[in-house]
């Protein structure tokens, strides 16, 4: 079933990556397969940080294909080549896992589709995120293990949005994990809880636009649905409302931008969501037990309605 | 299931619009005997005294924990509990069958009083979904919001909502009372059977779709109707129940009852008529 949560503080900073892992910790009777943050960190706002994988976790509960570690260096050996040709300069680099790298990049160029397309032309690798404040973490396991594997818990920044997820249409493994990147858009990032059932006539539609598909994950559909959309001209929140009719199913989704939180809820309300406002902050989840894992005290919450689409700006 | 079939017989109830059949199929078998006084008491329940009060911290405990520590409390005749810090637990006070003054000092989480028969409940907060699933007598009253799914499937009991809902408000229910206070999502009144609900503000899209049966009152504005969901009038009977029932619930006392929309079932649903499924089989 899944469950999603998402905070956003507004006029200060927090540790959101300390925050979320408790919000999808309480979550995590939803769906632990696996678990995934897209945390908006506090930066200089100079390069871009790269989030990408070389290779699958094939640990207990994967669906993945082993492979042996020389294949991840060979790949990264090819990567680094490719950031070179794209006169991309690697300011800083952290292999987190054999798998997993974190790559600081000085890169001017506006381009990020002719960029994602080169590195993404290797087999095996896939950003998880490009942004000059956004990094997708995602991993199997729940968020107490994704975020100690990754160190999340002392990650400072204004808002973040995660999901715990239960496997239902494709592969356990960290590619139909959420959240997933707005691509080629510069820290754009979703998560979602529920089905779409319009999934492969949007795909379709949309790679005929030339629109690029990771997964057979629906979910990965919504970010690349409102890419389009913003591509296009649309703003944010305008591409969301034309998502409640061009979505078919069930969802509640989030959207994150490097200074915005979304939120929208489909026109039958059939997945959950608890909602917390207050001037400084907005925290919401699946369950109001992830808004309780933050905020002890006693609160008013409440449900949005169906349709509802919201935007808060940091 | 039991054959529908209409009466000449008419009750009040009926003037109304609530309920226009009686049960006369096979299925209608006398379980119950008002005569027996022992048919008054499930077993295992407590004779507990309303007097009796204490308190009950479930901040360290699961639900499973806390509700087994209600159990044993009201084994031991307590009769008014207080429970504090429920910080959103799920799954709280399910299952009493006993009559019992719980009052919850914070919120709830999903299935809150679910499956519950007698107790009167105050939560001074919100709860999340399926709250009072399948109440069967009692009465709930919630301060607060409420999420998706309130009062699905309940029997009985007068279930309210100081706030507003989510979706799919009465599901499924086949009796009782639901009222709320403020507005009320998508699929309210979703293939209710009987019952009646009162929304005070706005209602979603869907209203009454599918309903078999029971009454709708709706003071706000309507999203759309759902399939056979059809407006009715609004009796004298109708607005002196309403403005009773408001004033009993402590919510809307000086509403404008007379302004009030009456949703029933069309009754035009394909299977809405008098045959048993097997006989269905032989009729084609």
């Amino acid at each position: 079933m899944c469950g999603i949560a998402g905070l956003i503080h507004r006029g200060k900073s927090s540790k959101v990556g300390h925050e979320l892992q408790g919000m999808l910790q309480a979550l995590k009777h939803r769906g632990e397969d696996s678990t995934g943050y897209a945390l908006y960190g506090d930066t200089d706002g100079k390069n871009f940080i790269m989030r990408f994988k070389v290779g699958e976790n094939v640990g207990e509960g994967s669906t993945s294909v082993s492979e042996d570690v020389s294949v991840y260096d060979e790949r990264k050996k090819v990567v680094d080549n490719y950031l070179l040709e794209l006169g991309a300069k690697i300011i800083k680099q952290d292999r987190i896992l054999p798998y997993s790298l974190r790559y600081e990049i000085e890169y001017d160029k506006k381009d990020l589709l002719s960029f994602s397309q080169k590195i993404e032309s290797i087999p095996g690798v896939e950003i998880l995120s490009m942004g000059k404040s956004l990094e997708v973490i995602k991993d199997l396991g729940n968020a107490k293990m994704v975020c100690d594997r990754y160190n999340l818990d002392k990650v400072v920044g204004t808002h973040a949005i995660g999901h715990a997820r239960m496997a239902t249409e494709s592969g356990v493994d960290i590619k139909s994990a959420h959240p997933f990147w707005g691509y080629p858009f510069s820290d754009v990032s979703v998560v979602h809880n529920g089905q779409l059932t319009n999934y492969w006539n949007n795909r379709r539609s949309l790679e005929n636009k030339g629109m690029r598909f990771m997964s057979e994950c629906d979910s990965e559909l919504i970010a690349v649905y409102l890419a389009e959309k913003m591509r296009d001209g649309a703003s944010l929140e305008e591409g969301m409302k034309e998502s409640l009719a061009g979505l078919d199913g069930v969802f509640t989704y989030f959207v994150a931008t490097k200074d915005s939180l979304g939120m929208a809820k489909d026109t039958m309300a059939a997945k959950p969501l608890v909602l917390y406002e207050s001037d400084d902050l907005v925290a919401m989840g699946s369950e109001e037990i992830a808004i309780r894992s933050i905020l002890p005290q006693e609160i008013d919450t409440y449900d949005p309605f169906d349709g509802e689409v919201k935007v808060w700006q940091i | 299931m039991a054959n529908l079939k209409s009466t000449e017989k008419k009750t009040k109830a009926q003037a109304m619009g609530m309920h226009t059949e009686v049960l006369t199929g096979r299925t209608q078998q006398k379980f119950f005997n008002p005569d027996e006084a022992e048919n008054f008491y499930y077993f295992g329940t407590y004779d507990v005294d309303f007097n009796k009060r204490t308190n009950l911290d479930v901040k360290d405990m699961t639900a499973a924990e806390a509700n087994k520590e209600i159990d044993n409390l009201m084994s031991q005749g307590f009769g008014t509990i207080v429970i504090k810090n429920p910080q959103g637990k799920h799954s709280l006070g399910v299952g009493i069958l006993n009559k019992l003054n719980l009052i919850f000092e914070g919120s709830l989480g999903y299935f809150g009083m679910g499956s519950c028969d007698g107790p009167t409940v105050r939560i001074n907060g919100r709860v999340g979904w399926s709250c009072a699933e399948n109440l069967m007598a009692g009465k709930v009253v919630i301060e607060k919001n409420a999420g998706s799914c309130f009062g699905a499937a309940i029997r009985g009991g007068d279930l309210i909502c100081k706030g507003s809902v989510g979706a799919r408000t009465g599901i499924d229910m086949k009796g009782g009372t639901i009222i709320i206070g403020g507005d009320a999502g998508a699929f309210t009144g979703f293939m209710m059977q009987r019952g009646r609900i009162i929304i005070l503000g706005d209602v979603g899209i869907n209203l009454g779709d599918s309903m078999y049966d029971g009454t709708i009152f709706i003071g706000g504005q309507i999203g759309s109707y759902g399939s056979d969901a059809v407006d009715s009038e609004l009796t004298k009977n109708d607005q002196d129940w309403l403005k009773r029932k408001l004033k009993v619930a402590e919510i809307g006392e000086n509403f404008d009852v007379s302004k009030m929309k009456k949703i029933v079932a069309g009754k035009k649903l394909w299977n809405y008529d008098n045959l048993e499924p097997t006989e269905k089989k032989g009729a084609i």
